[in-house]
């Protein structure tokens, strides 16, 4: 077996300056690395085997931030929600064993919504590896399908190339979690270390293709000569940091643009293009008209199924151009005419040079006419309400006004967050931050509490299920400690509330298991010495909610709505996206 | 990338229901778990490895896997680009079995006692191309290279002379049309990807493109 050093590319500045030595311990070049990467903040637990490294820290607490979570899922959430809000890597410590299992769920959380984490885990000594050691578990072969990128380091000189490898990947190309795992006796090793040198080329990873004006000429091509063309974007905007030339791609081809959940506020929602939301619970006219476009053109978005609904009855009469920085996703769900391989920031400048300049008169008055039988029949009456109890919809509305779309969003999952996806206003890129692809309830509280450290300056709003903010109430504990400035709403129906709808419409309304039952949420915050209202009507709710935004810390605000509303619209499982239903 | 740059995929030997043997080919960094990350690959989609061999390859520190499985041409290719995407690969390649020159290898215990007393055991070996690697008083050992057919031929004629034991070794294959993977290392190994690696399926293979 050869190590990492054979494979890791070696950088023709390394020899030079690997002159200068360090003195120290595996643990202090590993907390020098991250530094060195410009590492700030780590969200982490500590435990026995991870203990030189939290030694180590001791002494960097000036350089280092460290907040200490209060379970390791709550840990990589928060990492999660810094790298969505800043675009910088999250850094996550953990111990062995059960430390490093409960960083499963975020870890597939993160690669399957792309967001670059490094994440650390102790590890029991290299001489007790598969021994059955307290606290040793395979953590490599455990996160190995949820991890860009893993390595076990056993030997302290390894730590060095490893980290700059991991930071490289989990940040290039299309963005993921990468783990390293590094046993004790590397942490304590005793070494003498050269200067860390940054990573920037692997031989076996191509995160970019060098891009061919082939491509782009063809795809020019086909949306010059279309009528009806149709722009469906996704988080791949956001990640490759082109949202100036997104906008001024759509802007001079004057395509309506529709987006993912994972791309929402990529441009802002009042954008006259931005014709709104796709897929399951999307808006009505992007999802009709995707089955009349002639030429779709999808952007750093994967064809998810809660986009697509039924693949066979799925824009079977466009021609699609697909853009993507991985070329997995090239023809994976959908048969693309034309795959554009490439960085979307390389690739959209290219597109824009050559596609003429257009209007679309005809064919954006399609899309305005169904968001306006949406309004009347939806979201009107959802932002608006004339009965008693209030809606999800209305509470965004109200923050809506008040915030005025400067907000991050952050949401948890179920109809919360797809209430939330359709109505909040976002004037900012990086400003929502949801559950994609994992749909992982327990996401919302700690991902806020990371956001807010990855955007200090930003209001942000955490939006909650009353079930899934029991899957990780914990970290208001880590709010209490370290005093990240987090609102957070609960919308409490008192139902598991996504699944009650689907057993309404799908399971004749057999409610199995629900039935919800919640604690004193404005008692538990203020346990936590974390100022807390509840409220039950409509006449309370504004200025509720204006003294949540408005507080200087903290904030848990519960909001009683109505038990048995449902989202729509909704493509039903299994349907095609044009036969989305408004009710 | 192009994973199909060495394809010139037929449809001729498929199934009803378009499978057919593919031969993968994966040129890798030699690194202790990259195997369970391929084979996650294929288990993940619930895909059976017929057959999984890994080697040395033409260069030196460089890794190369030949996989066998039985499935339909998109299977294929989307697998392909899945494992192509993972760090500590360089590159897939996968073929039918007319673009690949290939052997197993085939080992077979018989008593030596049958052989010796009767002569259609030696026709057979002799028919089968084997060679004895052992022959000792109680057993002898003869090992077969050739494709899948003709190792199982031998063992089914082999039946009635007590066969007493029998092992085959996993697919190995050489790409008909490669010239090998010295260029493209270099191509890797340079900072700018060189023209050779920008060639791109979505691009030459335009025309095969079809609908699932």
């Amino acid at each position: 077996m050869e190590t990492a050093q054979d494979t890791i590319q070696q950088s023709e500045a390394k020899a030079e300056t690997s002159k200068t030595l360090f003195k120290g311990t595996g643990s202090q070049v590993l907390l020098n690395g991250l530094i060195e990467e410009g590492v700030t903040t780590i969200f982490g637990y500590p435990g026995g085997a991870i203990m030189p490294i939290y030694d180590a820290l001791y002494d960097y607490a000036d350089k280092l931030e460290h907040i200490l979570v209060r379970h390791e899922q709550g840990g990589i959430h928060a990492a999660q929600g810094f790298a969505r809000a800043s675009g910088e890597v999250g850094v996550v410590f953990a111990t062995s064993g059960p430390g490093a299992t409960n960083l499963v769920t975020g870890l597939a959380d993160a690669q399957i919504d792309s967001t670059p984490l490094v994440c650390i885990t102790g590890q029991v000594f290299a001489h007790l590896l598969g021994t059955d050691a307290f606290q040793e578990t395979d953590v490599i072969n455990i996160t190995t399908p949820v991890t860009k990128w893993n390595y076990q380091v056993t030997d302290a000189k390894e730590i060095q190339e490893v980290l700059a490898k991991a930071f490289y990947i989990a940040k290039s190309g299309r963005p993921g979690p990468v783990l390293i795992d590094i046993t004790k006796n590397a942490q304590l090793q005793l070494e003498e270390f050269p200067e860390y040198v940054k990573c920037n080329h692997i031989r076996s990873y191509r995160p970019k293709p060098k891009v061919r004006i082939e491509y782009i000429e063809q795809a020019a091509e086909l949306i010059n000569s279309a009528k009806k063309p149709f722009v469906l974007f996704g988080q791949g905007v956001v990640l490759g940091k082109a949202e100036e030339e997104f906008k001024a791609f759509i802007e001079k081809a004057g395509i309506p643009a529709a987006w993912t959940i994972m791309g929402e506020g990529a441009i802002p929602t009042a954008h006259p293009l931005n014709v709104g939301m796709l897929g399951m619970h999307g808006n009505y006219g992007p999802n009709v008209l995707t089955n009349e476009c002639d030429v779709l053109i999808a952007i750093g978005m994967r064809f998810d199924d809660r986009v697509t609904g039924r693949l066979d009855k799925y824009a079977k009469q466009a021609k699609v151009i697909h853009l993507d920085i991985d070329p997995a996703e090239i023809d994976k769900n959908v048969k693309a005419e034309v795959g554009v391989w490439g960085d979307c920031k390389e690739t959209l400048p290219l597109l824009t040079n050559l596609v003429n300049e257009n209007k679309h008169e005809d064919w954006l008055a399609k899309f305005r006419d169904y968001n306006q039988q949406e309004i009347d029949q939806v979201i009107t009456p959802e932002l608006y309400p004339s009965g008693d109890e209030m809606t999800m919809g209305e509470v965004l509305r109200n923050i809506n006004e008040i915030c005025g779309g400067d907000a991050i969003i952050v949401t948890d999952v179920g109809q919360h967050q797809m209430v939330a996806c359709r109505y909040a206003k976002f004037n900012n890129t990086r400003s929502n931050i949801t559950s994609g692809g994992l749909g992982t309830m327990g996401f919302g509280l700690p991902a806020a509490i990371g956001a807010k450290y990855g955007a200090p300056d930003k209001t942000v709003i955490a939006i909650i299920g009353d079930g899934g903010f029991q899957m990780t109430p914990q970290e208001l504990g880590t709010i209490m400690q370290f005093g990240a400035a987090v609102k957070i709403l609960i919308l409490n129906n008192r139902f598991l509330g996504m699944v009650r709808q689907w057993q309404q419409l799908f399971h004749d309304k057999r409610y199995s298991f629900v039935n919800i039952t919640s604690p004193d949420f404005v008692a538990l915050a203020k346990s936590y010495y974390i100022e807390a209202n509840k409220v039950d009507e409509r006449a309370n709710l504004r200025q509720a909610l204006e003294t949540m935004i408005n507080h200087e810390g903290s904030y848990l605000l519960e909001v009683m709505v109505g038990r048995e509303n449902n989202v729509f619209p909704m493509v039903p499982q299994g349907m095609s996206v044009s036969e989305i239903r408004l009710k | 990338m192009s994973t199909e740059d060495t394809l010139k995929h037929t449809i001729d030997q498929t199934d009803i229901d378009g499978k057919q043997e593919y031969t993968i080919t994966v040129y890798a960094e030699n690194r202790i778990g990259l195997l369970n990350r391929i084979a996650i690959i294929f288990s993940k989609r619930k895909i059976n490895i017929e057959s999984l061999n890994s080697s040395a390859s033409e260069i030196e520190g460089i890794h190369r896997f030949n996989i066998v499985i039985h499935e339909g041409y998109e299977v294929v290719r989307k697998l392909a680009r899945q494992i192509e995407k993972q760090i500590e690969v360089l590159k897939v390649y996968f073929n039918t079995n007319e673009e690949i020159i290939w052997q197993e290898l085939a080992l077979y215990k018989v008593s030596t006692d049958e052989i010796a007393e009767k002569v259609t055991v030696e026709r057979l070996l002799r028919q089968y191309g084997a060679s004895a690697v052992v022959i000792r008083k109680d057993y002898t050992v003869f090992a077969v290279t050739g494709h899948r057919e003709e190792t199982d031929a031998l063992v089914k004629a082999l039946e009635p002379y007590e066969l007493i034991e029998f092992v085959r070794s996993a697919r190995v294959a050489i790409i008909k049309d490669s010239a090998g993977f010295h260029e493209k290392l270099k191509e890797f190994e340079a900072f700018e990807p060189g023209e050779e690696l920008v060639e791109n399926e979505f691009l030459e293979k335009g025309g095969k493109i079809f609908t699932m």
